[in-house]
């Protein structure tokens, strides 16, 4: 295959793009590509974090009709879009493909719940929570300490917020 | 020059202050990750939608609504000419992929340049938040003070067990990416820098060149940052960032000292032979000329080159971009003439300062 640039030399770099489902291919030789990619340092080459996480991804073989294809009701991904892609279309499709993403996740990240922080309208009374819990284990630090004072003061503000999430 | 304030200067205003080890890291940097409840990723997002959520963080920002943030700056990247998008990927305010694929994308920069929200990237908001130096701990408190700003205006898209949701499962949870910016000449010359690496990458965080993911590593600049965004919170996330960092800069200057302890006389004549070449060539390219400032740079950091300080070559490093020394000259130049130009660039400004 001829680099589709120069026209001139062989084609050693091969790109597929996906753009909102719309397919584009790129066949090019390294000194084209290098001439591109001075345009804008860091686009134009190296291998990206989504095509190594769709490496990651369990891939049922070819969707046969047999089983039903999994579809994100609100965005319209399916399964093996998100594997061509490694992104998610929305939200709920953290929803629709949970099942599958978690044996991922295991792989790519650190833990499989998130513990930092949250914000304060979205997260309502996960915060609070969050908050009882670690004013409970101040608390505990408190009474090991031997410091009554403090420990006094944490169960007040502790049964407040409790009263306050109901 | 343009219309716009980012374009007038090689060298950001936050970046002219200094920061501390800045003989090592050059910047500290924290990307949050956020997206809109109920709205479509911009992945998957129909034009008239992205087109909406760039209208309403436009609008926030012109409102007045995030104060907090000082006087703003709300560019649509449609507005801007090739040259403006490419000077602010330089200037490490945009990423390459808004510059080149995003649909109705948008930036909000603040007067300073130390906080740049990009709009309709790969999420909805990547909020960037840089400070000069070895800074990441300060830099995630008040840049989480900035996510704030935007939640008071803002529902985000979150889950109780997965955190923040975004269209990478690579972010998901913290949204975090803290990196520093350094400069490791020492530990390539002495071949210690693979080792290092590796180790680095065995604890949890990831190595990238200058210019983020997929770029090379050029002038020994390298970018180390959190692999990992969930499972963590975001202090212990910062903290894991913060201490290895330390061990890199203890490391780095225990391979300078030993450098200029046992081979005093060949990294001088390294460091004065690239100063030479840098005062007086009359082509250079891109390649050569970050090599040439690495060696500048450790050179001023030995104190064997009084006439050249860190601020400069923060400068030049912005400056020879070809983005930068096209919009400087006003229009497009082929790769020779930008040798030329950059040669000529650089050759002045270290002529004024020595």
């Amino acid at each position: 295959m001829i680099c589709q640039e120069c026209g001139k030399r062989p084609a050693t770099l091969h790109f597929t793009k996906i753009v909102n489902g719309e397919k584009s291919e790129l066949h090019i030789c390294e000194a084209c590509a290098r001439e591109r990619g001075e345009i804008i340092p860091g686009t134009g080459g190296g291998f990206s974090i989504h095509n190594l996480l769709s490496g990651l991804l369990d891939f049922e073989p070819a969707e046969t009709g047999i089983k039903p294809v999994l579809r994100c009701e609100t965005c319209g991904m399916t399964y093996s879009q998100f594997g061509k892609i490694g992104r998610f279309g929305c939200a709920d499709c953290y929803r629709t493909f949970a099942d599958r993403l978690e044996p991922m996740l295991k792989r790519v990240q650190g833990g499989k719940v998130h513990v930092g922080k949250v914000p304060r309208r979205a997260g309502g009374k996960m915060r609070t929570k969050r908050e009882i819990e670690r004013l409970r284990r101040e608390l505990q630090l408190s009474v090991e300490r031997e410091d009554f004072e403090t420990a006094a003061r944490l169960r007040d503000r502790i049964r407040e917020l409790e009263r306050e999430i109901g | 020059m343009g219309k716009h304030a980012f374009t007038r200067q090689a060298l950001s205003p936050w970046m002219k202050e200094g920061g501390p080890e800045s003989d090592v890291v050059l910047s500290s940097r924290i990307r949050l990750a956020r997206n809109l409840r109920n709205r479509p990723f911009p992945l998957r997002a129909t034009p008239a939608q992205s087109a909406e959520v760039l209208d309403q963080l436009m609008d926030l920002a012109e409102s007045g609504r995030l104060g907090g943030m000082g006087p703003l700056e709300a560019i649509r990247v449609d507005d801007l000419t090739d040259l403006e998008k490419m000077v602010l990927v330089e200037k490490h305010l945009i990423s390459p992929a808004l510059a080149n694929e995003s649909r109705s994308a948008g930036v909000i920069l603040s007067n300073r340049e130390n906080i740049s929200v990009m709009i309709n990237e790969e999420d909805h908001l990547r909020i960037q938040c840089l400070s000069p130096g070895f800074q990441v701990r300060e830099t995630w408190d008040w840049a989480s003070k900035i996510d704030d700003l935007f939640e008071e205006n803002l529902e985000y898209a979150f889950d109780e067990k997965l955190g923040y949701l975004t269209s990478c499962p690579t972010n998901v949870g913290t949204g975090l990416r803290a990196s520093v910016m350094m400069h490791l000449p020492a530990l390539v010359i002495t071949g210690q820098i693979n080792r290092i690496l590796s180790a680095v990458t065995q604890v949890g965080l990831a190595v990238r060149g200058l210019y983020g993911e997929g770029s090379e590593a050029t002038g020994n600049l390298f970018q180390v940052s959190n692999q990992t965004t969930l499972g963590q919170s975001e202090t212990e996330i910062i903290d894991n960032l913060y201490r290895v960092t330390r061990q890199i800069i203890d490391q780095e200057r225990e391979a300078r000292r030993r450098l200029l302890a046992e081979s005093r006389l060949r990294i001088a004549d390294r460091v004065r032979r690239s100063y030479g070449i840098l005062r007086y060539a009359e082509i250079i390219d891109s390649k050569e000329s970050a090599q040439r400032l690495s060696d500048l740079r450790l050179g001023v950091s030995l104190g064997l080159v009084p006439e050249v300080n860190e601020q400069m070559l923060n400068e030049l490093l912005v400056s020879t971009q070809p983005g930068f020394l096209q919009h400087t000259h006003g229009g497009a130049l082929s790769p020779e003439q930008r040798d030329a130009k950059r040669a000529e660039l650089i050759r002045r400004r270290l002529a004024d300062a020595g």
